[in-house]
Parts: C-alpha cells; structure tokens; sequence
C-alpha cells in the first residue's frame, strides 16, 4: 500500500516535470533561436535551417549594429527616456498618492473618482494626437516625458503602501513643527522605497519597451528610440518579399552586405538584453508589488 | 519612548477630527502643501485624459486640420452621427467587428485556462529550486516588448522557421506551412503569442490565492484519503473558483481590447481582411489616411461600448466577489 503511494507521487512529479520542463523549453527556446542566427556569419545565415547551434560563429552582425548611427542613436534616446522619465513619473505619482493617503484631504472623493474614471474610459487615439499637437508635444523628446508622467494603476499601488505605513513618525514630525511637504520628502519617501523601487522598475521597462509613441508622435530621424528603429527593420523585413530587385540591393549595400536577418536578430537582442539583465532585480520586486494591487482590489 | 509619543499622537488625531470642521477656506489654507502636491498631477489628467474626451467631439464635425485645435471645433461644420453611421453602414464595420471578437474570444480559450494549469502545476512541484526556476523563466516574456515579440514569431513562423522545422521532423506536414500569408490563420497566431507573452505572468495571481488556502484543507482531504488529483480537483479548483469566475467576467469586459501592437506589428497585405482589428482601423484611417473626424467616431464608438462592458463586468465582479465572501 505504501509503496504504491510512493510510486503515485513519482510519476506524478515526472509527469510535472515533463510538463513544466516544455513550458520552460517553449518560453527560452524562441530567444535562444534569436540568438543562434545573430551570432552566426550572415552569407551563411541565408542557407537558412540554423535552430539551436550556430554553423559559423561570427559577431560581424553585432559590429555592425553597433556601429549603426541609426542604432545607436535609438539606443540613447531610449536610454534618455529611461533615466528622465522615471524619476519625474515616481515623484509625480507619490506626490498624488501621499496626498490622497490623507483621508481629511480638501476634494478626496472627486479628485479620486477624476483619476478612476480615466481607467474606464479614454478619448482614443486621435483626440490625444490633436492634443499633444495642441500642447506642441509632437514631434520633441519631451512626448516621452510628460505624457507618461502618470499612471493611475501604480499610484493606487503606491496609495495603498502609504496608507499601510506607521502614523506615529508623521505625528511625531508634525509636533516639530514639519510641514507636509518635508514630511512627504523626508519621511514617507525613504520609507515607501520598497514600493517605489517596484513601480520604478515597471516604469523604467515602459519606457524602455515603448515603441508606437517613438513611431506615431515623432518624425525626425534623430528622435526615434530603439525600439522604433526596430520596428523600421521589422517592415523592411516584411515588405522585402514585395520589393524589387533594385530596392534590395541598394538596402543591403547601405547595411554592409550583412543579411538582413542576422542584423534583425542582433538588433532584438541589443533591444533584449539590456531587460535580461535587469530582469532578476525586477523579478525579486514585483510579485509584492502585484500582491498589494490584488489585495485592495 | 512609546509614552512620550501616545499622548501626542491622541493630540494629532484629535486635531484632525476638529479640522474636519473648519472652514472650506481654512481647511484649504492648512492642506496648502498637500493640494500643491497633487496639483502636477490634476493638470495633468486635465491635459492628457480630459482634453481628449472633450475632443471626442470631433467626431460630429467635419474636422480640417489647420488652426489651434479646440477653436476649430467651432469653425468645423457640424455633421451630427454622419461618420457612425458611415462607420456602420461601411462593410468594413461587421469585418472589423469579426476579427476583434473573433481575436479576443480565440486569445481567451487559449490563454484564459493557460495561467490557472501552470499555476497549479507550479504549486504540486515538490523541488522548490525547480519551482523557483519554472516561474522566473514563465515570467520573462511579459518583460519583452511587442516589438521583439513579433521579431520573434514572424521568424519562428517563417517557411524555414523553427516551428516548420520541428513540425517536418516529426512528419506531421510534408510542405512547410506558411503562417502569414494565410489570413484564416492570423487569429490563431495571435492568441498563440498573447499566451506565449503572458500565460507565466498572469498564473501570479492564482498562485497568489492559492498561497491562501488554508493547510488543514489539504491535510483534511489527505486524511480522507485523496490523492494529489483529488486534491486538486476537490480543494484547489473549489478555492480558487471566485478568482477565477472574477478574471473571467473582467476578461470579458475588456473583450473589446483586442490589441494593436500584435496585430499592427505582424500583419501583412495579405492577411490584412483578418488582422485589421478596431484599434488598427482607427490608426490607419484616422491617423495614417488623415480622416481624422473618421477616427474618431470610430474610436468613440469602441469608448463608449467598451466602457459599459466594463462597468458591467465590474458590477457583475464586485457582485460575485461578495457572495463568495459570506
């Protein structure tokens, strides 16, 4: 009898493992794809039936990306929005979460329900385009910037971190004779650095992911994040089949004579691996900060 | 120390009551900072929420751009439910209709029970190294953009992609399957990728709640004699039944959201009589074509029913979610 249980629970935890195992197979191996082709010579790439081993290692795709003024000027934009954005977004939205954490707070209700309403419905693509032409946002750096600052998800987030934390400080603060301001920079900031951090990092991925603002709101050449300078390789890739003769060979003389599919696939992986690397630390933060947003709603 | 602080802290509570009662103007003179601190952020969704709404109403006047945009309302010639109506009797109102449901509901059959079989199957894993493993791999794709995402899957779906390969050497096709130049296909595809990208991520949530259930339930059922599947079947699912019924009515509300990026990103010519979703079409005629008044009939008309869908669904959540409580 117990033997047989043993044996159940055996091959119940094979089965899982088979199981979880193809999950885990079927989530890395399209990367590990990716990566195969960016790291092998680009003449041979086009022979194609390259899987899970590169026939003919060569990181002439990378150099060349790399020295891509397109490229790397994408890169530093999107670098740019990162580093700007996020600190302006996570002050904004704690500044507005901390005010709202005062339940004696002069317009509580209404200013709440203003932000909740705004998660239900929307104006749509095109009045916000004529907006931001109005507010002369198109077409500058600064549409990366300001129409991100908020988010009304993470605020409520970061609300309910405030509101959870101990009063006695703030009162105490109060009796010095603080103000609101100072307790909010001095005492609530450093002690919502758990919660900032989180949202912080999923801000941060935002903007680093964000590609249809960079597509749609902006035209000079110098402006387009990396993501967008992908999205311009990803259609040439597709309208390549319709292409003449002629098209094509000027777009591979201007790219080096590199293949076009091991320059796209070295370019994913420069847009990738930068959200590799950041990925465990954001992975340690998030599952609290997903758990407070469940537990309020 | 805690003496010293507790009557002070009666004190503060006790203030705080009394400035409930003062005076609008004092109440606001005392919260100066506070409301200064929320100020960015009301100016903000004034300007980035609030002015689009209002601007909605280009949507009954026949907009010509040219002109600061809110004084050209007025110059614009008002033209009542002209572009719905255009919008409904076009044939392209019952093909975009189609594919957006049809995407949403294929992306639903598929990645809706997705998350609920891996978060369970993560929780029966005994080896917790293996365990840990499993949800940090599932969970990475959700990190990715839409834009590699789709770099990704128009490789991997290529006539010699990997998927191809695979699919010959098991002999299941003789001639490779060319996924993007079919349209019948794209739905399919889509819903495939909206799972791959989010099926780790979103099982957060069930392996959240199935943190919650109480042990004794499991050893109760062990002692009755249940085996692992009993287990499953007669303490987990039960428990997680009001999470899942709560994913799947929100789900529903958002049905209208059947994605862009996905389907601008990987569509072609040829598939483009099944991938032309409402968010797209609204892109292409309001932006790309300029029919700017076009659009955005279009994009108020999608507001507006997605917005009682998911009031609805709210409603109808919030409901379930308090029977199940009591």
């Amino acid at each position: 009898m117990r033997k047989s249980v043993i044996k159940v629970e055996t091959v119940f935890q094979i089965i899982l493992f088979i199981f979880l195992t193809t999950i885990i197979l079927v989530t890395l191996l399209p990367f590990w794809n990716i990566f195969v082709i960016s790291i092998n010579n680009a003449q041979d790439t086009i022979r194609g039936g390259l899987y899970f081993w590169p026939r003919d290692l060569s990181f002439e795709s990378y150099k060349t990306i790399l020295m891509d003024r397109e490229i790397l000027n994408g890169a530093k934009v999107t670098v740019l929005r990162t580093v700007i954005g996020t600190p302006l977004s996570l002050l904004m939205i704690s500044m507005l979460a901390y005010a709202l954490s005062k339940r004696t707070l002069v317009g509580r209700k209404p200013i709440t329900f203003m932000f909740i309403f705004t998660m239900f419905f929307g104006g749509g693509l095109i009045p916000y385009y004529m907006v931001l032409k109005s507010v002369h946002l198109i077409d500058t750096f600064w549409v990366y910037i300001i129409p991100n600052l908020m988010s009304v998800f993470y605020m409520i987030l970061v609300r309910t971190f405030i509101e959870q934390l101990p009063k006695e400080l703030e009162e105490c603060a109060k009796m010095e004779g603080a103000n609101d301001l100072q307790i909010f920079f001095k005492i609530i900031l450093p002690l919502s650095k758990p919660i900032l951090a989180t949202v912080g990092l999923f801000i941060a991925i935002g903007h680093w992911n964000s590609w249809f603002d960079s597509y749609v709101f902006t035209y000079k050449p110098d402006l387009k994040t990396l993501q967008a300078v992908l999205v311009k390789i990803l259609n040439q890739y597709q309208t390549s089949g319709m292409m003449s003769d002629q098209q094509q060979l000027a777009d591979s003389a201007k790219r080096m004579a590199v293949s076009p599919d091991s320059l796209r696939m070295a370019a994913t992986m420069v847009a990738t691996i930068p959200i590799m690397i950041v990925y465990p630390f954001v992975q340690k933060h998030f599952a609290q900060g997903i758990m407070v947003g469940s537990i309020k709603e | 120390m805690k003496t010293q602080i507790l009557p002070k802290f009666q004190n503060a509570t006790r203030i705080e009551k009394k400035s409930k009662k003062l005076p609008l103007i004092k109440r606001v003179i005392e919260q100066k900072y506070l409301l200064l601190m929320a100020l960015p952020a009301i100016i903000w969704v004034f300007i980035f929420s609030y002015a689009p709404m209002y601007g909605l109403y280009m949507g009954f006047v026949d907009y010509k751009p040219g002109g600061p945009f809110f004084s050209s309302f007025f110059t614009s010639e008002f033209v009542g439910f002209k572009w719905f109506s255009y919008f409904f009797e076009s044939g392209d109102f019952f093909r975009i209709m189609r594919n957006t449901l049809a995407t949403s509901f294929l992306s639903l059959i598929i990645s809706f029970p997705a998350p609920l079989i891996l978060a369970i199957a993560i929780n029966e894993v005994n080896n917790r190294y293996f365990k840990k493993t499993v949800q940090t791999v599932s969970y990475l794709p959700h990190f990715i953009s839409w834009v590699i995402v789709a770099n990704i899957f128009l490789t991997l779906l290529s006539a010699e992609g990997l998927v191809n390969n695979i699919l010959q050497g098991l002999h299941l096709i003789d001639e490779p399957i060319l996924f993007f130049q079919e349209g019948k296909n794209f739905w399919g595809i889509i819903a495939s990728a909206n799972t791959w990208k989010d099926m780790g991520f979103n099982s957060i949530i069930y392996l959240a709640a199935i943190a919650g259930i109480n042990p004794n339930m499991y050893e109760a059922a062990k002692v009755d004699g249940a085996n692992r599947f009993q287990q499953i079947l007669y303490v987990t699912l039960p428990a997680l039944k009001p999470t899942i019924v709560i994913l799947l009515i929100l789900a529903l509300g958002g049905i209208l959201n059947a994605g862009f990026d996905q389907q601008y990103l990987m569509q072609n010519d040829m598939v483009l009589e099944y991938s032309d979703v409402i968010d797209t079409y609204t892109y292409r005629y309001g932006l790309q074509n300029g029919m700017f008044s076009y659009g955005a009939a279009v994009g108020f008309f999608k507001s507006i029913v997605a917005f009682i869908l998911v009031v609805t669904a709210n409603r109808v959540a919030k409901k379930i979610g308090d029977n199940s409580l009591f």
